[in-house]
């Protein structure tokens, strides 16, 4: 039975949202082919509340998931059957900015950008920048350790968390680790960042600010394809250059940018763009970037552009940013696959990846954190075409399999979820997958928080 | 498409929207955007959920159930959502045709209910019941009626809610504010184009000035301006409440007015709602029954030769500006031509070229001030939130002017300085381009 009275009691009436109607919008994130529909929304308003609102939960052995703003791409937040979403959009306050310390503590609402935001006056930001960076939140980039185009420099969210303030599955509330230095014992933040939700839920967070580096420059370069752009990668990583960022897009891609709101002046008729960008002290920076441009020259470039100034960039990057939500402009639905593979062999395995697409059917766009090794093959579909469904998951499935046989792996940023619980089995033998479970109980052990995410049901275990 | 959707969704308009709904694919790269989301929270009160909604409806997951109403009906329809959207989806249009098509079948019946559809359809084109809608306002006001009720906190005492209402009553000027626009103006100087004028249904009401204002300035920067001789309502009110078929017989009231003024070089309004809503004019005819297709050329030409204002002023180029303002000026942008119409330029370069002006800056001055069509009337509560927000940002700005370019926007933010006893001017930012012409004695 669901506790609607005491939910209520707890965060106000308006917060609980109950009718079918009501909880239809939750029934998915941006992984729209995976939905089901929460038996009750509830938005606490601060860690008492989402405390009490999970003690009420357990009591009434109901399953419940914590959820932000719903861009996860693979599933992590969708509601368990007959369950009930904890939602921490009203949790959006900015508790304190240190910035003498360099330090931010926030509530987990709040938007990944908005830190920066409040952060930008001292001179300092939040490193980790997802593509959905202005409206995702802190707590979703803890639970899935997101990245983002400047991880290649700047490490994904785990690096840059200090403390965390969690509510436990049962309701109690648990501070760990310190904003002062190196935690003296087993370091929980860093065990609790990346279990995409499923251990505790995160309600408070001490995150680590950055100083905003003096100079940067973007270069713009374009390609006749993925793989010309991957070579260029390579010859900028092998001559000891240390760009922050080097993000590779390919034509359909570039398309569909163009096409939208964030048209960022990418050449339309190149078959592949790299962006790549220096951040640092000045005359450094400059001469990295010529540099690189030098390089690059040497290999078969369309184009080089550098950077004009800040507005430049930034319409650099949004057209980057917004390139998912372009994809919208071809088909109802997206699939935005993430998997990573050892740099040298990406231009091999990217081609490899379109491929499968022809294979399988499906339209398939590629956009890659080359720094990283990280693909994001895009898959436009329609998910009321069962048929065309079904060629997409068979081609994430065989995608997926290409990048673990090149020696890659499942995930570079969007996390396990739902999505890839099945194919854990790729890269983790039984006993990898039975100490993980071992560690999830010992935060989770009735495994009412996030049930059915990351790991595999014990059946599936072995292929 | 067609063969995926729902059986129900037939006719050729309807598979349009429904496609309108596909067009999302749920990345929320709006939520940030929208003021309701901002306030509410909840997924159903943000453009993400909102269209996840309305498809929903279509597609017969979801009836349009109480809460389903309520979620919608909280949207300001300010369309804020639509220029950050990378997959290009068309809110307003949507929400514009949910409201007509699903919501307005399925409201409750009733006295508010029958209200509310009297003023959708029929009150902003009866200019002799707003006169009289006016004159009752003034009495209320001039006969000590509403001092007597609010001074003393009467009314809060008796009924906060209304007295949240009065507060947003506007004030009714002074007769010689009232006189409508001469049919024709002649341009001073050198004669650059002949333009027509939309006077708008409350606006020569509430805000002759600004009309007067627009007149003159556009006569000072070398323009004929022609006013046709009927009054019409443009319609953008009747299809913000979902009354398409009001709004249409808006539409073609309007461009037959404009017609008879023969030729002229642009058909221009000083208020954004109403700007956005004729440039609208071909789509909103072309999903009509019946429509033949002259009317719909006639239409589309219509609509391609509307300009806001400050657009054409700006596009013309603005001649050397007379005179001298000393203020010191915050812009906020009205919804409807900032997100709707896109023009967010034009007007922080009129306000550039009065001299002695100082533009200061206002935070999220893109924001909607809870105006929305009739927002505040119907949500006051909400309304009142979105606004004290604003006008904690304006008292921040140190300006002491603030700038805007639509009515209703105009009469929110008069409502919102006057409840929070700020000493700052509203106008729309015509009028300080009129002031300093007038300070240099034309």
């Amino acid at each position: 039975m669901l506790p609607l009275e005491r939910l209520r009691r707890i965060v106000g009436a308006e917060h609980v949202l109950s009718a079918p109607e009501e909880t239809f919008p939750y029934e998915c994130d941006a992984l729209t082919w995976l939905r089901r529909r929460p038996a009750a929304v509830v938005l606490p308003g601060g860690t008492a509340e989402t405390a009490a609102v999970v003690a009420a939960l357990a009591e009434a052995g109901l399953p419940f998931v914590a959820r932000g703003a719903g861009t996860g791409l693979s599933a992590g937040a969708l509601c368990p059957a007959g369950g009930v979403v904890i939602e921490t959009a009203r949790m959006k306050r900015l508790l304190a900015l240190d910035p003498w310390n360099r330090l931010a503590r926030v509530e987990c609402g709040i938007a990944n950008a908005e830190v920066s935001r409040a952060a930008e006056a001292h001179g300092l930001f939040f490193a980790p920048d997802p593509s959905s960076q202005h409206v995702c939140t802190i707590g979703g980039n803890i639970a899935e350790n997101a990245g983002g185009p400047h991880t290649f420099k700047y490490g994904a969210t785990a690096r840059h968390v200090l403390a965390l303030t969690v509510v436990l599955p049962d309701g109690r509330v648990l501070h760990t680790g310190s904003p002062l230095a190196d935690p003296s014992g087993y370091d929980l933040t860093g065990l609790l960042v990346g279990t995409e939700g499923t251990c505790a839920i995160v309600t408070e967070a001490t995150l680590k600010l950055t100083p905003v580096p003096p100079a940067v420059e973007t270069l713009l370069l374009a390609f006749r394809g993925v793989e010309d752009a991957c070579a260029a990668v390579q010859r900028v990583i092998a001559s000891g250059l240390e760009p922050c960022t080097m993000e590779v897009m390919d034509g359909a891609t570039i398309a569909a940018v163009e096409a939208s709101v964030n048209a960022a002046g990418y050449p339309r008729d190149a078959g592949a763009v790299l962006i790549l960008e220096f951040d640092g002290g000045g005359a450094a920076v400059a001469e990295s970037a010529e540099r690189a441009e030098r390089l690059c020259r040497e290999l078969e470039v369309l184009a080089c552009e550098r950077a004009r100034d800040r507005a430049h960039r930034l319409k650099l990057w949004k057209g980057r940013k917004g390139a998912f939500g372009a994809m919208g402009r071809l088909a109802p639905d997206l699939l935005v696959q993430d998997a990573v593979v050892p740099r040298s062999r990406l231009a091999e395995v990217s081609a490899r990846v379109l491929e499968i697409g022809r294979e399988q059917g499906v339209r398939l766009s590629n956009v890659l954190h080359a720094g990283d090794g990280n693909l994001h093959p895009n898959i436009s579909y329609d998910r009321r075409d069962a048929d065309e469904t079904r060629r997409v998951l068979e081609a994430c499935a065989c995608i997926l399999s290409a990048c673990v046989a090149a020696g890659g792996t499942l995930s570079g940023e969007h996390g396990i979820g739902l999505e890839k619980r099945d194919f854990m089995h790729l890269v983790y033998g039984v006993s990898d997958v039975e100490k993980m479970r071992a560690v999830r109980d010992v935060f989770n052990g009735r495994a009412l928080l996030n049930p059915d995410k990351v790991l595999p049901a014990r059946e599936q275990q072995t292929p | 498409m067609s063969d995926l959707a729902p059986p129900h969704i037939r006719s050729r308009v309807d598979l349009i929207q429904y496609g309108r709904a596909l067009d999302c694919v749920h990345c929320g790269l709006c939520l940030p955007a929208c003021p309701t989301y901002d306030l509410f929270a909840r997924e159903g009160t943000g453009p993400r959920g909102r269209v996840y909604l309305m498809r929903g409806l279509a597609e017969g997951e979801i009836r349009p159930a109480p809460t389903v109403l309520r979620d919608l009906d909280l949207c300001l329809v300010c369309r804020a959502c639509e220029p950050v959207c990378p997959s290009g989806v068309r809110f307003g249009e949507m929400m514009e045709f949910c409201r007509a098509h699903i919501l307005e079948p399925a409201r409750p019946p009733g006295r508010g209910l029958r209200l509310r559809r009297f003023v959708a359809r029929h009150l902003f084109n009866r200019p002799r019941l707003l006169h009289a809608l006016a004159v009752l306002l003034l009495l209320y006001d001039r006969l000590g009626l509403r001092r007597l009720l609010c001074s003393y906190g009467v009314l809060e005492y008796f009924s906060p809610e209304l007295a949240l209402r009065d507060s947003f009553l506007p004030r009714i000027p002074r007769w010689s504010e009232r006189r409508r626009l001469p049919r024709r103006t002649a341009a001073r100087g050198a004669t650059r184009g002949r333009v027509a004028l939309l006077e708008g249904c409350v606006a020569p009401l509430l805000l002759g000035r600004v009309n007067h204002a627009t007149a003159r300035v556009l006569a000072e920067q070398g323009f004929e301006v022609l006013v046709p001789r009927r009054r019409t309502c443009c319609g953008a009110l009747s299809a913000h409440f979902g009354q398409l078929g009001a709004a249409r017989a808006a539409a073609r009231r309007t461009i037959a007015a404009f017609q008879a003024l023969g030729p002229i070089d642009a058909v221009l309004s000083n208020s954004a709602g109403c700007g956005a809503m004729m440039k609208d004019y071909g789509r909103l005819l072309e999903e009509a029954e019946g429509a033949s297709a002259a009317e719909v050329r006639a239409a589309h030409g219509f609509a391609a030769r509307v300009r806001d204002v400050t657009e054409f002023l700006a596009d013309q180029g603005i001649r050397p500006v007379p005179g001298r303002v000393e203020a010191r000026v915050a812009y906020a942008a009205a919804c409807h031509l900032a997100h709707a119409q896109r023009v967010t330029a034009a007007p922080l370069e009129l306000l550039r070229a009065v001299p002695g002006l100082e533009l200061v800056p206002l935070e999220r001055a893109d924001r909607c001030c809870g105006a929305g069509g009739l927002y505040n009337a119907l949500h006051p509560r909400e309304s009142l939130a979105l606004l004290e927000a604003h006008v904690e940002d304006l008292r921040r700005s140190g300006a002491d002017t603030l700038a805007t370019a639509n009515p209703g926007c105009l009469l929110q933010w008069r409502a919102g300085v006057e409840r929070a006893g700020l000493a700052v001017e509203v106008c729309h930012p015509v009028e300080l381009l009129d002031r300093a012409a007038r300070v240099a004695g034309r």
